[in-house]
């Protein structure tokens, strides 16, 4: 570890906090339908596609409703990649002539990226046109991550009205997430990527004869566009097989930087949100702090283990740290920053190899994903996943001083503690439940790259990966077969919408009651011992969870390696 | 319930038209007329026929030319096409080794990669990069360590003296920007271009 290197870290950190507060009043503005400066432009589209669509905006939805309208706009976005797979090569934009993707493929592919997943088991460049990257991916990028926000917002507003039966208008939400806020971040953001370097074309593959005589056939694309919303919508589906570690889609150490912060933005922002929303600003940050103590750690550790590098490095007297799988423009700090602020938050783009990082360096992206992606996480599913575990840390300390627990002025009972537990518990139900298939099923085994501890961390990893909607893989895992292409999508899927659902029911049961202020035995949730109580519950509900599954992956691996065992 | 279906269907597809289409092919148009070259790919021409791009690491194997990191990416076998074959730096499939901290398999390729650069210059360090295969398999950078450490072959391949290659070396160094981001690099198509630049004076 160096010193250029922590100064690196603590900058993306203070760039954070300062954006969150600007970006949180913008966003509260959006998500009330107040004025701001983009309104004389935007506001005739925002009322045109109202109009055309026959959406009333000043009628807001029950939370059921809310929800189903949520899922047939889920269903539409799965028919339309579905589909352009299927179909593209008879479709335009098609100039490297890719044939037609598999039907488990395509299925996989649209659940992953209707789920915000993203999880890449086609292989980018090599396997779909660009009417597939631009209609089925970009966009499907663009909603997935609208839907996420509007989600929050709808949570939030549970929490923040009182005796209502309503909990905002889904279509609304949507269209202003999209309008308002991920669009024109975007346009900027991939100009940007452009001025660095990133390709934005339609035109052919390009033919190179190298200094050496050989052919090179190189892959571009309309990347730039693509890779904007990727990051800003925790998507992480790369335009190519390698993800942000191609050169093309991240081609300096300033587009990595900018890549990073992109990523946790907006999820930083909501918190912001969320306590303006609720009357309290430092509410919001209460909950930013529980998320920058778990970041910091995980930060951290993955850190010292890659540039501790790795025991057959060491024989060879290799020095500089664990250098494979990674970039040199971006080096130790810069690949394993990234690593885990990708799964902290439910992005999943990936600039190093996580397959090849150290047991332990390894270990933490694996954790942050199983803790449920709450450390900032995917745009609005961080924060609803961050409410859920606030939930069950108040009720624990309802539980303590015998009250009932109350959190910004709602009670919190019965109802929401047992939809906060269905939500958390279904997650390792997926993950380990499928990953205890993949290691038995003779044809999942067959998937494995790695022997030893290491082949079970890639299952493990993949099913985390999807369950938690990430995305980012142990890639040596041979993703693209039959039973894992089905498998991981019932658990995107799982992860995803048995999250969501009970999410809403707690939104619309707390709106229905009644708002109680704050009075002498209420339990203080803006002060450090809020934040070390969610912090230990975090900790206490992941760890019985899931640590007997990595003492038989990483930590194992991690002891077989200081013994100077291969496999 | 069946109120929602309308938007459902119009939504989708009016959002689908703007993020979808229009946004992408309005970036496409724009990027291209602001930085035509880096939107094509940062493509390097030399006596009129593309050479590769800049962004995009290409294989050296010859003596005189500074060599890149090992590459991991592959390429469908001719022979069956359930199969892969090694390709290094192949640029329409990037990817790589996915080799884990206790591959043996991993141990076995940094064994002999160390030793036959040891054979080849045994008075130096190997930096760590020229023996391991970066993420993409399309690296275009190697350390300022890893170009110091081939320097005795090359100017040996190309009959110069080590110095003036050592000059080349030092003015394709980049640092880190604004000194803090990144990591120092050099980029090895710009370098060896700049060496046979330098050869034909």
């Amino acid at each position: 570890m160096t010193l250029i290197g922590w100064i690196q870290i603590i900058l993306y950190c203070a760039i954070i906090v300062a954006l969150t507060k600007p970006l949180g009043w913008y966003m509260t503005r959006v998500f009330n339908g107040e004025r701001t400066f983009l309104s004389p432009v935007l506001r005739p589209i925002e009322a045109g596609i109202y109009w055309i669509s026959g959406v009333d905006e000043k009628r807001e939805q029950h939370w059921l409703t809310y929800t189903v309208a949520m899922l047939l706009f889920h269903v539409g976005g799965f028919l339309i990649i579905y589909g352009v797979m299927r179909l593209q090569a008879v479709l335009p934009f098609n100039p490297a002539g890719q044939g037609a993707v598999a039907e488990d493929l395509s299925f996989n592919t649209a659940i992953s990226f209707i789920t915000n997943t993203n999880w890449q088991n086609y292989g980018g460049e090599s396997t779909v046109s660009y009417l597939v990257q631009m209609v089925g991916l970009t966009h499907q990028n663009f909603l997935s991550a609208a839907t996420g926000i509007a989600l929050a917002v709808a949570l939030i507003r549970g929490f923040s009205r009182a005796s209502v039966r309503t909990v905002g208008n889904f279509w609304v939400d949507v269209t202003r997430s999209t309008l308002y806020v991920l669009l024109p971040i975007c346009v900027l953001y991939a100009l940007f990527l452009v001025s660095q370097g990133m390709p934005q074309t339609l035109g052919d593959y390009v033919e190179a004869t190298t200094l050496e005589g050989a052919k090179q056939t190189i892959a571009v694309g309309p990347v730039a566009s693509q890779v904007a919303i990727k990051m800003l919508g925790t998507n992480g589906g790369g335009f190519f097989n390698a993800n942000a570690a191609h050169p093309f889609e991240n081609p300096t150490a300033l587009s990595n930087f900018v890549q990073m912060l992109s990523i946790f933005a907006i999820g930083a922002a909501l918190t912001n949100v969320f306590g303006r929303m609720v009357g309290n600003q430092r509410q919001g940050w209460a909950i930013l702090s529980v998320m920058g103590v778990l970041f910091v750690a995980g930060v951290g550790i993955t850190y010292w283990a890659e540039a501790s590098g790795t025991s057959t490095l060491h024989a060879l007297s290799l020095t500089g740290g664990n250098m494979e799988g990674k970039e040199v423009r971006f080096g130790i700090v810069a690949s394993s920053l990234f690593a885990v602020i990708t799964t902290a938050a439910s992005c999943g783009a990936v600039n190093a190899m996580h397959d090849s990082f150290t047991a332990l360096g390894g270990m933490i992206p694996l954790i942050n994903m199983q803790l449920g992606e709450i450390i900032i996480g995917g745009v609005g599913a961080g924060l609803y996943g961050m409410l859920l575990f606030v939930v069950l840390a108040i009720f624990v300390a309802g539980l303590m001083v015998g009250r009932t627990p109350e959190y910004v002025g709602k009670k919190i009972e019965a109802r929401e503690v047992k939809m906060a537990m269905l939500a958390i518990l279904v997650l390792p139900l997926m993950y380990l439940g499928w990953t205890a298939v993949g290691v038995v099923y003779p044809a999942a085994v067959a998937s494995m790259a790695n022997a030893g501890p290491h082949g079970f961390t890639e299952v493990l990893y993949a099913f985390t990966s999807a369950t938690g909607n990430n995305g980012s893989a142990f890639a040596g895992l041979t993703g693209n077969t039959f039973f894992y292409n089905l498998t991981l999508a019932s658990a995107m899927f799982v992860g995803r919408f048995f999250m969501i659902v009970p999410a809403m029911a707690i939104a619309g049961s707390l709106a229905a009651k009644k708002s109680i202020p704050p009075s002498a035995g209420t339990f203080p949730t803006t002060g450090g011992l809020f934040v070390g109580l969610v912090v230990g519950v975090i900790l206490i509900i992941g760890g019985l969870t899931f640590f007997p599954a990595l003492a038989l992956g990483p930590i194992v691996e991690q002891l077989a390696m200081n013994a100077g065992q291969v496999f | 319930m069946f109120r929602e279906i309308r938007p459902a269907i119009v939504l989708l597809l009016v959002l689908t038209a703007i993020t979808g289409v229009a946004y992408p092919l309005a970036m496409t148009g724009i990027a291209g007329a602001l930085f035509p070259a880096k939107a094509q790919g940062s493509l390097i021409e030399k006596d009129g026929k593309v050479v590769g791009s800049a962004l995009i690491g290409q294989e050296f194997k010859e003596d005189k030319y500074f060599h890149g990191r090992p590459s991991a990416t592959v390429a469908p076998d001719p022979n069956d096409s359930t199969k892969t074959v090694s390709a290094p730096y192949n640029a329409a499939n990037s990817g790589g080794s996915n080799l884990g901290p206790t591959s043996k398999a991993l141990a076995d390729r940094l064994k002999e990669d160390v030793d036959k650069l040891r054979s080849e210059n045994p008075n130096a360090a190997v930096p760590v990069d020229l023996v391991t295969t970066s993420a993409s398999g399309l690296d275009p950078d190697i350390s300022p360590e890893a170009a110091e450490f081939q320097v005795p072959r090359v100017a040996k391949a190309r009959n110069m003296p080590q110095d003036a290659v050592k000059q080349i070396v030092a003015a394709n160094v980049q640092g880190r920007l604004f000194g803090l981001l990144g990591e120092p690099r050099v980029n090895v198509l710009a370098l060896n271009l700049a060496l046979d630049r330098a050869a034909a004076r």
